[in-house]
Parts: structure tokens; C-alpha cells; sequence
């Protein structure tokens, strides 16, 4: 192999469309998730909404750790029984909640004043403190995203209609959804072009001019195509509210799954007090 | 009259896209937008779909104002997107549904029809532009060919009365642009009224019987396809032609103007 190949393998511009195409992939995969057969895909969306956000609710009234860690594992388990690999879960939701929740709570295990904890500069208090928001993220993060992978996209904003959510809210959330692809789709043609152009590796200040100016051009297109998309949805008489061809009916299965939300929910309240 | 325009201008962001245009559209007409890159054509369309408006003059439909005002009334607006239908040249701005079922059906929902009549009306429309197979695919990740035919049933679902098309045959291999353009003209029949924007000249007698060229945002010259297309002069002028040089195999250097698109 020559050594400009052997350069240029996982150089910037690769790097960059291997993970654009990574990201149209996990943006698409919600979909496909949503169409297998599983304990929660087979729920109506409307129970599957107001449960799992019901539970959410629950996690954010918990005054006990031990509240918060029993809906987390309630909701692994939920996952597994609803064909959503651990895997998943762990990348998508757990490591960007630990991330954000961690840096909000690290400086509490310093600066809250309490017992030291096995002689460590951090105290008891802290590591309380910053326990139950991390906990927190990471059980609110993990039920969301079930429902996002156990339901298509147009049944969750329908649900959200039901749920008299305003338009203008439900609308926002959608299109954010289709222009996220959008943007990926062009970022993705546009590095591609860019690589068809490039012989040499790229230095490192090129790699960052390419960077920004990619950004820039990116902004600008995605917001041309993105208001292009809203143009067409109007053409075809879009006025904000969200119909979907199948019809919401509650089943038997429906309402045990009601109850056992309802149940689950007001007990982790109870407990968590 | 079916759409008329006085002294409409509209610009982007400082540039004129169209500029002071009058003209007026008969009921039925099938109406050809022709002129190069930048002439304004897709602003036009999408002036008469009501999707955005003029900062200067009047458009009018049968006899009604397009304005914001009108077109945020649903007493208006509704039957208006019933009646005139647009195909937008790009088709992935025009497909944002999980697969290509729901994406036919949206015209239909949005317009509240029973949900049998959605059903039916949609499996009816894929089958005629045969692409029932597609049903179940998602849109955006089809060919192009494939995401053309499926923004034109998307949009040919709701049986239109009047269709805007901005060039219908952009980006499609010489087989799709054929079956198309047959597809139009004879979805067309008699009483409907076809509005196209496009640069090719190859079919335009199929598909118009009326044309308005336009440069840089003005109307410069209207008439029938035959008289437009024997006007070299304005056709040179409009870069609508261009001067194609070539080499006969005898070493003689030929010139002469080129229709784009021409059989």
C-alpha cells in the first residue's frame, strides 16, 4: 500500500463521513426499532407516553436514591423485554446523561460541606448530591429513549397532540427530526465532494479551516433545504396538526399496560417520598 | 381566469427574483414557464402556490387574492391545496414521511378524507406510477427516479385541478423523463390545467400549449410553443440555446444553436 493511502486511511475527511454515515444510520435506526415485535411496540402510544413520562415524573419527585436506581432498572428491563440491546442503550443514553449530568454535578462532591468520604477531598453529601442527579439524567434519558425506539415518530407526536401539547411545540419537534437528516444528508455529499478533490493528507490548520468553513456552508444550505421541506409540507395543506392514517384504539393488553404504569408509578412516588 | 399577476415583484434577500410581471392563465391551460437558470421560474411557482408572496403587486386565483391573510383562513386554504398541487424540482424537500405510503397518503390526511378513501385513493396512485412495491421503503433513501415518481404521486393523489411542476424531468435518465412526461400529458386530459417551469425544450410541445419566457425576473416574450421555439433570436438571447460547435468527420468545424433537450 502506498503511503499516501496509508495516510490518508482514517484521516479527517474519512473520519468525518464515517461518522456522518454512522449518524444517519442511528437517526434512521428509531424506525426500524419501532416496527419490531416487543413488549412496549405492541402498546398503544398514547399509554406508553403518559406511563413512561409518568415514571419521569417519579424520578424527579424521588427523595431516595434507591427510588430513582429501582425505575432505572425497571426501565433496562423494559428495554430488554422490548428488543433494545443494553449495548444501545448504554452508548445512546447512559454515556451523553453521565456526561452532561457529571459535569453539572462534579463540583458539588467538592464544594458541598459534610463528612469526608474515606478521606477523599469529596464528602458524603456531595456524592449524594451529585448521585441523584446523575441517577436522575440517566433514568429520565433511558425512559425517553425507549419511547422513542419502541414507537415511530409520528405516533409519539400524535400522542403528544392528544396530550393537547401546542402545535407550534409538536410541529418544532418534527420537523427537527427531518432536518437533522437533512443536514446530515448534505454534510455528507458535501465532505464526500471534498474527498473526490483531495490527493494529499490535509494539515492540521487545513482540517480546521475545512471544519469551519464546512460549518458555515452546512448552517447555510440545511436552512435553505430545511425551509424548502416546510414549504412543500404547506403545499400540500399542512397546518401544523399531526393525522396519521391508523387510528389509536385501546386493547385489553392496552389497559393492563395502563393500570401497570399507574401502578409503578404511583408506587415509586409513594416510595421515593 | 385561472391565475393572473399585476406588477408582481418579489425578492430574496435584496436580489430580484421577479420583477413588476403581469400575465394571466386561462382555466385548462397547459402553460410552459420557460427560461434559463435564474429567470425567476421556480419563484413564480411557487408565487402561484400561494407559498410565498409578492412585496410589491397582486396575484390573483379565480378571482381571489393570494395573500397571507387569505392563506391562513382554512375556509380558503384547504380548498385552494386541494385544487392546485405543486412538484418541487428537488424531491427530497418534498418527502419527510417515515415510508413511502405514509408520504402519498399525507396530501389526503392533512385534507381530512375518510380514511378508506385515503387507503384505496393512495394504492390506486402508487400503482398508476408503479411503485406499489416501493410502499413500505423510506423515502429519502430511494433513487432518483424512484423519489420523482413518488413526490409526483404524493402530489397527483389529491387529483389536483391545477399542477405546478418545476422541472419535472431534472435529474431523471432519458426512460424516466419519457415516462413523465407521458404520464403528465396524459394525466393532463382536457380539463386541467398544467403549469410548468423549465429550461428543456426537447417536449415542450407535449406538454404546453402556451409560453411565457422569462429573464431574469421580467416576461420578455409569450406565445405558443411553435412560435417561441422558431424565435432563435430570443432563444440565444435567453440562453434557452446555446452555439454547439462540433467537427465533421471531413475536418469541417460546424456551428449552430442548440435546442437542450431537443429529440
Amino acid at each position: 500500500m502506498s503511503d499516501i493511502h496509508a495516510r490518508r486511511r482514517g484521516g479527517f475527511l474519512e473520519n468525518t463521513l464515517e461518522g456522518l454515515r454512522l449518524a444517519m444510520e442511528r437517526a434512521l435506526y428509531a424506525e426500524t426499532s419501532a416496527s419490531r415485535s416487543g413488549l412496549l411496540q405492541g402498546v398503544d402510544p398514547r399509554v406508553k407516553t403518559a406511563g413512561l413520562l409518568a415514571l419521569v415524573i417519579s424520578v424527579a419527585l424521588a427523595a431516595r436514591l434507591w427510588t430513582i436506581a429501582a425505575v432505572l432498572l425497571l426501565a433496562v428491563a423494559l428495554a430488554l423485554l422490548s428488543a433494545i440491546p443494553l449495548r444501545l442503550v448504554a452508548s445512546r443514553a447512559w454515556m451523553g446523561a453521565l456526561f452532561f449530568s457529571g459535569m453539572i454535578a462534579a463540583p458539588a462532591l467538592f464544594l458541598t460541606p459534610g463528612t469526608s468520604l474515606y478521606g477523599l477531598p469529596i464528602t458524603l453529601q456531595g456524592a449524594r448530591t451529585a448521585g441523584f442527579l446523575v441517577l436522575r439524567a440517566e433514568a429520565a434519558a433511558t425512559l425517553m429513549l425507549l419511547l422513542v425506539y419502541t414507537t415511530p415518530w409520528a405516533h409519539v407526536l400524535k400522542a403528544l397532540r392528544i396530550f393537547r401539547v401546542p402545535v407550534v411545540f409538536v410541529v418544532i419537534l418534527g420537523m427537527t427530526c427531518r432536518y437533522i437528516l437533512v443536514m446530515l444528508e448534505t454534510a455528507h455529499e458535501m465532505f464526500e465532494s471534498r474527498k473526490s478533490r483531495t490527493v494529499n493528507a490535509m494539515t492540521a490548520a487545513e482540517q480546521r479551516r475545512l471544519a469551519v468553513s464546512g460549518s458555515g456552508v452546512l448552517l447555510g444550505k440545511t436552512m435553505q433545504l430545511s425551509g424548502e421541506v416546510y414549504l412543500a409540507m404547506q403545499a400540500r395543506g399542512f397546518r401544523g396538526e399531526v393525522f396519521l392514517l391508523e387510528d389509536f384504539r385501546m386493547k385489553r393488553t392496552d389497559w393492563f399496560a395502563l393500570a401497570g404504569f399507574a401502578v409503578a408509578a404511583s408506587l415509586f412516588i409513594w416510595a421515593g417520598r | 381566469m385561472l391565475f393572473e399577476l399585476e406588477h408582481l415583484t418579489y425578492q430574496y434577500e435584496g436580489v430580484t427574483a421577479v420583477d413588476d410581471l403581469s400575465l394571466a392563465i386561462p382555466e385548462g391551460s397547459r402553460v410552459a414557464l420557460l427560461g434559463a437558470n435564474g429567470s425567476g421560474k421556480s419563484t413564480l411557482l411557487r408565487l402561484f402556490d400561494g407559498l410565498i408572496f409578492g412585496q410589491g403587486g397582486v396575484a390573483w386565483f379565480r378571482g381571489q387574492e393570494l395573500s397571507e391573510e387569505h392563506l391562513g383562513d382554512d375556509a380558503f386554504a384547504l380548498p385552494f391545496r386541494r385544487t392546485v398541487g405543486i412538484v418541487f424540482q428537488n424531491p427530497d424537500v418534498q418527502l419527510f414521511n417515515p415510508t413511502v405510503f405514509d408520504e402519498v397518503a399525507f396530501g389526503p390526511l392533512q385534507m381530512c378524507w375518510p380514511k378508506i378513501e385515503i387507503r384505496e385513493r393512495t394504492a390506486e396512485i402508487l400503482e398508476r406510477l408503479r411503485i406499489s412495491h416501493l410502499k413500505d421503503r423510506v423515502p429519502h433513501r430511494l433513487s432518483g427516479g424512484e423519489k420523482k415518481r413518488v413526490a409526483l404521486a404524493s402530489v397527483l393523489v389529491l387529483d389536483p385541478a391545477v399542477l405546478l411542476l418545476d422541472e419535472p424531468t431534472a435529474s431523471l435518465d432519458p426512460r424516466s423523463q419519457s415516462e413523465v412526461i407521458d404520464l403528465l400529458v396524459e394525466w393532463g386530459g382536457g380539463a386541467k390545467a398544467v403549469i410548468t417551469a423549465t429550461h428543456d425544450l426537447g417536449d415542450l410541445e407535449d406538454i404546453a400549449d402556451r409560453c411565457f419566457v422569462l429573464d431574469r425576473g421580467r416576461l420578455v416574450a409569450e406565445g405558443s410553443p411553435d412560435e417561441i421555439l422558431k424565435d432563435r433570436e430570443l432563444l440565444q438571447r435567453t440562453n434557452l440555446v446555446h452555439q454547439h460547435r462540433h467537427r465533421h468527420p471531413t475536418g469541417e468545424l460546424h456551428s449552430h444553436p442548440h435546442v437542450h433537450g431537443a429529440k
